[in-house]
């Protein structure tokens, strides 16, 4: 799960896409932000309202996250909804041990996404966990496993989330 | 769920009798949709199999038919179990490459208020209300900023300022924004490990 080449730059650079998408990847990025067919053959659905072929849909989407253009692509779970908790978390991290603490947080399944962010806490992460209780557990770990002081920002209230971004 | 044509006392009684046979029933019937539930989410999380027919490939390693795995996930969906299913951009790679968190020291007696005015404005993606960490970070509101530029994103923060200032005097004690220099990680939750 860590980065093979885990240097200083590359770990600061983090998870860089390859390459910029064409127009015909733009089209398809925007119609997978929206309802994906819950059908036999949801690709082939797509496809045929964008004009393109069921094995040219399927080869773009590895394509896309092959090359880091897309980060993920399947269901989006709300895990308070199944009884877990999300919690933003920030470590204020010394340049010195930047990329040891990338790789040592990272290393957690419980860690869903990673920023660097320019400031005194500069990581910030957002834990997953199928319990309530398991965001303080691995909160602990992962002060364990660094040393470093772990940062909790549980969401007291949600004013608005907008889960997708036109390409 | 009929076991037998019911007796004349069971029907007369069904609080003493029919009733907790039925609700054991549903309760195991509940059980066991949770926990295809669950298997479900575990095979899928790490995202849908890149072939014709997803659900069915997914289907086929629970050992459940297609059409079960269609209809979990549609109910999942409606109940909001699951945000929704497609692809999720690396933000920098589509054209925005600054992603401003910002945050805000709102008076607690207006903090609600201001919180959903400013998560309704259109360029406002996340919008959320969160402890302070006195003394060092004071900020209590979150709206997290994408733009094409860290210029335009900015802007985009003065304009929450101005809005802020004009409509709630006074409510607004001191701000930041926190721009990200990197995605570090984006796998999406794992459960299960």
């Amino acid at each position: 799960m860590s980065e093979p080449e885990n240097t200083t730059a590359a770990a600061r650079r983090g998870v860089a896409a390859r390459r910029a998408p064409d127009d015909t990847d733009r089209r398809l990025i925007n119609a997978l932000q929206g309802e994906f067919p819950l059908s036999e053959t949801p690709f082939a659905d797509i496809g045929a309202a964008l004009g393109l072929a069921e094995a040219e849909v399927i080869a773009r989407l590895q394509s896309l996250l092959d090359d880091r253009v897309l980060t993920r692509f399947g269901p989006m779970f709300q895990i308070e909804r199944m009884g877990g908790a999300f919690c933003l978390a920030a470590i204020a991290v010394p340049e010195a041990r930047w990329a040891e603490t990338v790789e040592a947080v990272n290393a957690f399944p419980a860690v869903a996404h990673n920023y660097r962010r320019e400031h005194a806490l500069n990581m910030w992460f957002v834990l997953a966990t199928e319990t309530p209780a398991g965001i303080a557990d691995c909160a602990r770990h992962i002060e364990e496993a660094t040393g470093l002081v772990v940062h909790l920002f549980p969401k007291e209230r949600e004013y608005f989330v907008e889960m997708r971004l036109e390409a | 769920m009929t076991h037998g044509i019911p007796d004349k006392g069971a029907l007369t009684r069904p609080a003493e009798r029919g009733a907790p046979v039925a609700s054991a029933a549903a309760d195991a019937e509940r059980a066991a949709l949770t926990e295809l539930d669950r298997r479900i989410v575990l095979s899928t999380q790490g995202g849908l199999p890149l072939t014709a027919r997803p659900y069915a490939a997914v289907a086929e390693t629970l050992g459940v038919p297609e059409a079960v795995v269609r209809a979990r996930l549609a109910v999942m969906l409606a109940d909001g179990r699951i945000r929704r299913i497609g692809a999720v951009p690396n933000h920098y790679a589509i054209g925005y490459t600054a992603n401003g968190m910002s945050v805000w020291d709102i008076d607690d007696a207006l903090i609600d208020a201001v919180g959903e005015r400013v998560g309704a404005l259109d360029f406002v993606t996340h919008c959320y209300r969160r402890p302070r960490h006195l003394p060092d970070w004071p900020y209590n509101l979150f709206a997290m900023v994408h733009a094409a530029s860290r210029e335009a994103a900015l802007e985009r923060v003065e304009e929450i300022a101005a809005l802020i200032a004009s409509e709630f005097p006074g409510a607004c004690r001191s701000r930041d924004v926190l721009f990200s220099a990197g995605i570090l990680k984006k796998t999406g939750l794992r459960i299960g490990g």
